[in-house]
């Protein structure tokens, strides 16, 4: 089980957790549930700038396209180019290996963060 | 993100109105199945994950509750009659132990359903039908059966396993007492699995080899243990209803109710193999059915193959050159394929060379028209050339 005190929410499953300067943003645990078998994600290019509550990309699952929402505002530095050729890490690591973009020039003004206490009463669990 | 309810397995207190469980449901809920509301009944979309399901029937074999599916004996001397009216296919040629596969159409020439008919004697038959259509197909059976003909709605009384996959015939044949790897496709026989009377069936909803299992509600967890056991050998999966979807959509296999409706004809469906209007006796629709040419029905059922991971959707709009021209009927991601696939219903008029787009979320997406099914299993030497059985095997 992902140590998730670094991550914090948003409302639409989104996660994002600090590193230095910049910020990695995925989908949550419950997201992938309800999404099933991820089959493959459309997302930005490197460079790409991101303002908050934007939505900047989808996921696509056998079941359903799910779109996603910028957590904070920044600038796309990096790309999980593994969900390329395994989406499914989005399904099986959804905090770790399948972490989604990578942003710099972060600024959280006007962001609604939840911690992961808040986000599991949001989320049912 | 998709708001698609999912039933906590972990809640004590269900609500009142939760749809109806199948003998089954503990099973799935030990196995962590992500449960969900399908034609009212509470059953597994997964378990695993649809991929690895999919992929374990593909190449070992799955395992399936589809105990929601309806069952219908029809008897007696007006039996044989009220099932020639009722489907559009020649029940007369079944012999006692042989199935077949058909739709039964309203006066219009539309579809009620898809069926599946067991004869089991001169005067006694078996209807399979879709969960979906119970109630429908029920009251339409009843108002349109010949004098002499009795009619029992079985679908409460039965449970339904389905056994699918090349490793299908391993499993099934070392628990069933009776010799079923030379049964043929279309045929089922009599047996015991673990002291249950079954009634084994080689037919499936995969394009796999496999078998659906037919038990009494009793026996339906032990048969699903045994079958799960036996299955271990060969890396069987527990496989929900999500995987069901993937696997029959490569395998060309309709859904009634996306793939067609009441407004759809057999011959727009490309079910015109199943419509035998020479048979003797005239089904209700046949009158509307013969104004049609089954070369030039109405409407094509076609196969869209996508060149990437874009996956089309019931509803999204067909064109042609600019112009609207149909409708997707079924799409997924073709885990065996590795680019999506859609059936879709076109225009009788579209010339079946142009180019094809579908909007997907606003995107043309391009599609070209393949040939179903999608995918087609292997050649398997045990089905081609059954050895006639010599001797009963001896049970272990």
């Amino acid at each position: 089980m992902t140590e998730l005190s670094g991550y914090r929410f948003t409302k639409t499953h989104e996660w994002v957790r600090r590193d230095g300067d910049e910020v990695v943003i995925g989908i949550s645990e419950h997201a992938q549930a309800q999404l099933g078998d991820v089959i493959f994600l459309d997302l930005p290019e490197v460079g790409a700038e991101l303002k908050v509550g934007q939505r900047f990309g989808t996921i696509e699952s056998v079941k359903a396209a799910s779109e996603l929402y910028a957590p904070v505002s920044g600038c796309v530095i990096d790309v999980n180019r593994a969900l390329g050729e395994s989406p499914e890490l989005v399904n099986n690591a959804p905090y770790t290996d399948g972490w989604v973009i990578r942003l710099e020039n972060v600024d959280e003004g006007g962001s609604e963060l939840l911690g992961e206490d808040e986000y599991r009463q949001l989320a049912g669990e | 993100m998709n708001r698609r309810v999912r039933i906590d397995p972990r809640q004590l207190d269900l609500p009142p109105d939760m749809s109806r469980r199948t003998p089954l449901y503990d099973r799935h809920v030990a196995l962590h199945g992500s449960m969900v509301d399908f034609a009212g009944f509470c059953m597994p979309v997964r378990y695993s994950g649809i991929r690895d399901e999919h992929m374990a029937v593909r190449q070992r074999a799955g395992l399936f509750d589809i105990s929601h599916m309806g069952e219908v004996r029809i008897r007696g001397e007006g039996a044989l009659g009220s099932l020639q009216r009722l489907c559009a296919n020649n029940v007369g040629r079944l012999r006692a132990g042989q199935a077949l596969y058909g739709v039964m159409c309203n006066a219009d020439g539309g579809i009620v359903d898809d069926i599946i008919v067991y004869r089991d004697g001169d005067n006694d038959f078996m209807v399979v039908i879709n969960a979906a259509c119970h109630d429908k197909d029920i009251a339409w059976m009843r108002q349109n059966l010949e004098p002499n003909t009795e009619l029992c709605d079985e679908s409460d009384e039965w449970s339904l396993l389905a056994v699918q996959g090349p490793g299908a015939v391993d499993v099934v044949t070392r628990l069933v007492d009776t010799d079923v790897s030379v049964l043929h496709p279309f045929h089922c026989v009599m047996g015991h699995i673990s002291n249950s009377a079954v009634r084994v069936s080689r037919t499936g909803y995969t394009g796999e080899d496999g078998f659906e299992l037919y038990v009494s509600n009793d026996s339906a967890a032990r048969v699903w243990d045994a079958v799960l056991d036996a299955g271990s050998t060969v890396s069987l999966l527990p496989c929900g209803l999500g995987a069901r979807d993937t696997l029959r959509l490569e395998a060309g296999l309709r859904l009634y109710g996306q793939d067609m409706d009441e407004s759809t004809d057999p011959f727009s469906a490309a079910l015109g193999w199943t419509v035998k209007l020479d048979k003797g006796v005239d089904c209700i629709g046949s009158t509307a059915l013969r104004q049609l040419d089954p070369q030039h029905p109405p409407r094509r059922f076609v196969g869209l193959a996508f060149v990437g991971r874009d996956i089309p959707r019931h509803g999204q709009t067909v064109s042609s050159l600019g112009e609207a021209v149909g409708m997707v009927l079924s799409g997924t991601y073709s885990f065996s394929l590795g680019h999506g696939i859609a059936t879709a219903s076109i225009a009788g008029r579209v010339d079946p060379n142009a180019p094809l787009d579908v909007d997907i979320r606003g995107t043309l997406v391009a599609a070209r028209i393949v040939p179903l099914p999608f995918y087609t299993r292997p050649l398997r030497s045990s089905l081609r050339n059954p050895h006639p059985a010599t001797a009963i095997p001896q049970r272990e």
